[in-house]
This record gives structure tokens, sequence and C-alpha cells, in this order.
């Protein structure tokens, strides 16, 4: 591990004001957490993935690395560079080296211009070159996202999802961007087109060193795509590892829930249903341990007091589980 | 047709994006087609009104008065003998400047206070909403009447009490816009491209506010119009001798049982530039519908 992440966010916290129901709602301000004290880090030129459930707080995760949504608490450090009072011009060499890719090609694109056009305006903003050279560097780019020069002057409604996804990506390129923050950037996309968008973001990553933050919900791309995955349940990372390590020897059960579910097209092989019960409780309302001990199939009376458990175990795999090595082999065996 | 089209298609290739969306959906909008008919139809009759009126509008032949239809009165006289048809199509000239300049103004102030609020919010939208509350809570018309008489009688003090009392809905129907906007992944996108405030409004929400906006005042036309014909008609608008439907109408009342043209042509009038508008409203909404 090198001792300079590219992107590094210590006990980051992103909570947002909601309005309870009812009378109660009215004098009650309550504060929905969608991230909770969340560490993390980016090496320069690998591909991190975030994974987890609807509403387990990865995307307002992404979106606040980028300083896109406030946070209330804890750190962000980019390059070196402190976030946390950043001034105008901090966060404008943040927008220089970072981008993002969204989830709806469709909706992330500006239905009143050609791909060319919002192309070309962030080489304009960017000063990426010179007005002359403008038009060539977007054919450069959207031939290297696949698509041909031609596409320049259509709009996105006109394209299919996948063309739209790759003219995004174009987009963010453009900016020759450091990071990308990949938010579900494959989810709305049909398999064989999603096959596509992962080997392009893979080749691109290899041709240029790009850092990838890969924010999912499946998990086959994710093992494919990614050199490390952070795990998220309700607002926190429960568990954060090499991709081969925790895809084979998960440590929290949640993951290996997660892993286990993973559809597979062997007929023989019949998807466990007694691993993840019910439903995640409210973030309004987070219960007191480990917030996972509701659906927990090895929860016990520890799991259920205090505070949530703290990452731990060695450097480079950290789990926040009580459970000891020797009860957690148990998680990957599934003649338990 | 097929050269038509081949003209068209050509065309559209050569001229710049908006052109080319208009000349396409010209091509297959009938009620847009229709109303722009209409309403081109009426532009031309007032600037070729010297020409195609057979009469001076104001000049009185008190031998003809209240004459009914005739080859050399087509639509009759008036009770000071002025010819109809002339004065009716002078009076276009009168109307449609009240639709463009009674729009115009509450369309651009309203879209501007209106982003501002949306985009902005906080105490900015918490001003503009208040002042919308304000002038919301005063009926329309009297309102006006209150404007117009403070200022005095005249086209001007209409156009000021249009603009102050009209921009209202179109600050309200760009604010809800620019809210659920602000949200879209696209200004998220925008924001994280580094884009300025200014860039993000101008570039990407204006866009795609204004064809809204643009739909709601080619309906609002028709209000103007016909606020434009009541102002008159209570003698606060346009003064005689001009002609102006709305003044026609309200000087021919005494005269409807006796001489109906002197009202019904004017507000045929009337009825016939505000269809072409609620046209150009139907089909630029229609158009917005299917292709979103």
């Amino acid at each position: 591990m090198s001792s300079h992440p590219l992107l590094e966010v210590e006990r980051l916290s992103v909570s947002f004001p909601v309005t309870g129901p009812g009378l109660k709602g009215l004098f009650l301000k309550q504060k929905l957490h969608a991230v909770n004290a969340v560490s993390l880090q980016v090496e320069p030129g690998s591909v991190v993935g975030l994974v987890g459930e609807s509403g387990s707080g990865k995307s307002t995760l992404g979106r606040a690395m980028l300083k896109l949504e406030p946070s209330c608490a804890g750190s962000i450090t980019f390059d070196g560079l402190q976030l946390d009072n950043a001034t105008q011009s901090d966060i404008a060499r943040l927008r220089q080296q970072t981008a993002m890719i969204f989830q709806d090609p469709y909706s992330s694109l500006n239905p009143r211009q050609t791909l060319g056009e919002a192309i070309a305006e962030v080489l304009k903003v960017h000063r990426k070159c010179s007005a002359e050279k403008r038009a060539s560097r977007v054919d450069e780019l959207l031939t290297l996202t696949g698509l041909s020069g031609d596409y320049k002057s259509r709009y996105p409604k006109q394209l299919s999802g996948g063309q739209c996804q790759r003219a995004a990506i174009a987009r963010a390129l453009a900016i020759e961007p450091r990071l990308i923050v990949a938010d579900e950037c494959v989810a709305a996309l049909d398999v064989s087109i999603q096959a596509q968008i992962v080997n392009l973001l893979l080749e691109l990553q290899r041709k240029i060193n790009l850092t990838l933050l890969f924010i999912a919900h499946d998990l086959s791309i994710v093992r494919r795509l990614c050199d490390r995955v952070a795990v998220m349940y309700l607002g926190r990372i429960v568990e954060e590892g090499p991709t081969e390590s925790v895809f084979s020897h998960p440590r929290h059960p949640y993951t290996a829930a997660l892993i286990s579910a993973i559809p597979d097209i062997d007929p023989e092989r019949r998807l466990p249903d007694t691993l993840l019960r019910g439903e995640p409780p409210s973030p309004l309302d987070l219960p007191d341990g480990c917030a996972f001990h509701t659906r927990c199939c090895f929860a016990r009376e520890a799991c259920r007091k205090g505070e949530a458990p703290e990452l731990r175990g060695d450097g480079n795999h950290q789990y926040a589980c009580l459970l000891e090595a020797g009860e957690a082999e148990r998680l990957t065996d599934p003649m338990r | 047709m097929t050269a038509l089209t081949s003209t068209q298609i050509s065309m559209g290739q050569r001229v710049t994006a908006p052109l080319r969306r208009l000349s396409r959906d010209l091509s297959q909008r009938t009620t847009l087609k229709i109303g722009l008919a209409i309403v081109l139809g009426w532009v031309l009759v007032a600037l070729l009104a010297p020409w195609i009126s057979p009469y001076d509008p104001v000049y009185q032949d008190l031998t003809t008065r209240l004459a009914p239809m005739s080859w050399a009165h087509p639509m009759g006289t008036d009770n000071f003998g002025r010819d109809i048809l002339s004065r009716v199509i002078y009076s276009a000239r009168v109307d449609l400047q009240i639709c463009l300049l009674g729009v115009i103004f509450p369309f651009i102030i309203g879209t501007v206070l209106g982003t501002f609020s949306g985009y902005i919010g906080g105490w900015c939208d918490a001003i503009v909403m208040r002042l919308i509350d304000i002038v919301l809570a005063f009926p329309f018309l009297v309102l006006m009447l209150a404007i117009i008489t403070i200022l005095g009688p005249g086209l001007s003090s209409f156009f000021i009490a249009m603009a102050l009392v009209g921009w209202v809905s179109y600050a309200r129907l760009v604010r809800a816009r620019v809210l659920v906007l602000k949200q879209s992944d696209f200004v998220l996108a925008a924001r994280s491209l580094g884009y300025s405030h200014s860039r993000i409004i101008c570039k990407h929400l204006l866009p795609n506010v204004l064809t809204d906006a643009v739909v709601f005042s080619m309906s609002d036309v028709v209000l103007v119009l016909l606020n434009g014909a009541a102002i008159s008609y209570l003698g606060l608008g346009v003064q005689p001798p001009v002609a102006e439907w709305g003044v026609m109408v309200t000087e021919g009342q005494g005269f409807i049982t006796t001489a109906w043209w002197l009202t019904a042509f004017p507000g045929l009038a009337i009825v016939l530039l505000a269809v072409g508008f609620s046209f150009i409203a139907d089909g630029l909404s229609e158009n917005r519908g299917g292709t979103q």
C-alpha cells in the first residue's frame, strides 16, 4: 500500500433533516443518518467497489466525497488537499481532477444539448484545449468510448441507454480526471451493454491509469472490476478489503449473505433462503449495537448493546463484526 | 408535397438545431400549423393595414351611419359612419402590440425571479414567494384597474400594470420547474464538472424551463388580449378614436339590438386571434409530450 492515497475520508458522516410523521414531526426535527463515520481510502490507480443494498448510503457517500453533498462530520482529503473548510479554489481544483458518472444515462445528460455540445462545454470550461482543436478532441473522446464522431450532433433522447452512458463517460473523460466516481453506472443498462461498459471502464482505467470508485449493487460486476471492495450497510462500512479476499473469505455475515445471493446459472445450486431475513431497520432509528443484528443469524447478546462495532482485522482486510475467525468460517460453508 | 418535404429536410440540415426542431414539428403538427397560420395571418393584416383596408379607420361619413353589411361596407358602418372592416383591420395593429408587450414583460420578470427563487432558495425564495402571495391576494382585474387608475388611462399604463401583476404565474411555473430540475442528475453532473452557477442556470436550467414558460405564454396571450379588451371596454386602455377591438365592442354595445355588426365583428376578431394563440399553445405542448 502506498502511503499517499488519492482520496481519503476519515469518519465522514452525512445526515439529512427530515420531517417526521404527524404532529410530533412538526416540532421535532429528525435527522436521517445516511452515512455514519465512514473511513475509506482510495489508492491512486486502483478500482474500489462500494456495494450495499438500496438505502445503504453508498451513493450519498460517493457524492459527499466529491463535496456534492454537505457532510456534517469527518474529513475528506483529496491528493493531500484537506477539503473540510474548502475554499472556492480548493473545490475548483477538486472539480478539475474528478468526474462522476450517474445511474440513469438519459437524465445525466442535458436533454437540450447535443453530445458534442456537452463534451465541448467541459473542454471550454476547463480550458482543456484551444477552440480550434475542440471539435477534433470531441471526436477523439467519442471514439475512445466506442462511439464515433458522427454522434456529436445527436441529442440524448435519440440514443440508446448504452450509447448515452458512453457519451456520459466521454464527458467525464473530457475533464481528464484522476478519479471517477461511477454511481451505479451500469445498473440501468441491459446485461450485454453492462458488460461492454464495464470492459470499457476497465480498458480506460488501464490505458490512462484512472482511479475508479465504483458504486454498485451488482456483486458479480464488482468482483470482475474492482481491486478492493467496501461493503456498506445502513451508512456504515461493515467490511473492506481486497476483492478476492472479501469474496472468498467474507468475515461479516452481511457480506456473506450478499455473496451467497449472487445469482448463478447452475440450476443445481439453489439460492439460500435463510441468510437474510426481514428488512433493514429504518435509518431514522438505528438499533443499538451492530446495525445488522436484527437480521443476523449469528447475533448474540453483545451484538445488541452499546456502540456499533469498529472495523478491525489486519490492515488489509477489515470487518466490523464481533464474530471470531473460527465462528466466521461457518459463513462460507454452505452446508452449515 | 415530396418536393416540399425534401426542401425542408435539406434546409433543416443547414439551419441550427432549434430551427430544425421547429421545421420538423411543423411538418407533423396540424394544430401548431393552424395556430401559426392564424396568428401570422393577423400579423400580415396588421402590417398591410394601410393597403388592404378600404377606408380610413377614423374617417366619419355621417351620411352612412349604422349601415348594414353591403358591398361598399362588407362589415357595415358604426354610429359615426366609420367603416367597420377598416377599423377591425387597423385594430390588429394595436391588439397584436397588446399581445406582444403584455406578455413579454411578465414573461421576462417572472422567469428571472422564478429562476433565482428556485435555484438560490432560502431568503431569496422566501421574498419572491411572499411577493407572489401579496399580488395573488388581490383579484387580478381589481389590481390591474387600481394600478392603471394611479398611472392614468392609456396603453403604456396597461403594459406596466400587466408587468406588475402578470409575472406571478410565470414565476410560480418557472420556480416549480427549477426546483425539480435542480435535483436532476444533469444539474448534479454539471455541478460535479465544476460549472459556475451562472453557466448552470443559463445553459442547463433555462433551456429546459423556457419551453414550459413559452407554452404557458401562448395561453397567457389569450388572457392578456381579453384583459386588454376588458380594460379598453372600461375606458382605461386604448382611447377613442383609435380603433381597438375592445373599444369597438364598448362603443357598439348601445346599438346591439339594432345594429349587431358593431359588436359582432370585432368580437369575432378577438375570438379568432385568441383561437390562433391557443392552437399554438396546444401544438407546442403536444410536441413536448411527444418528444420527452
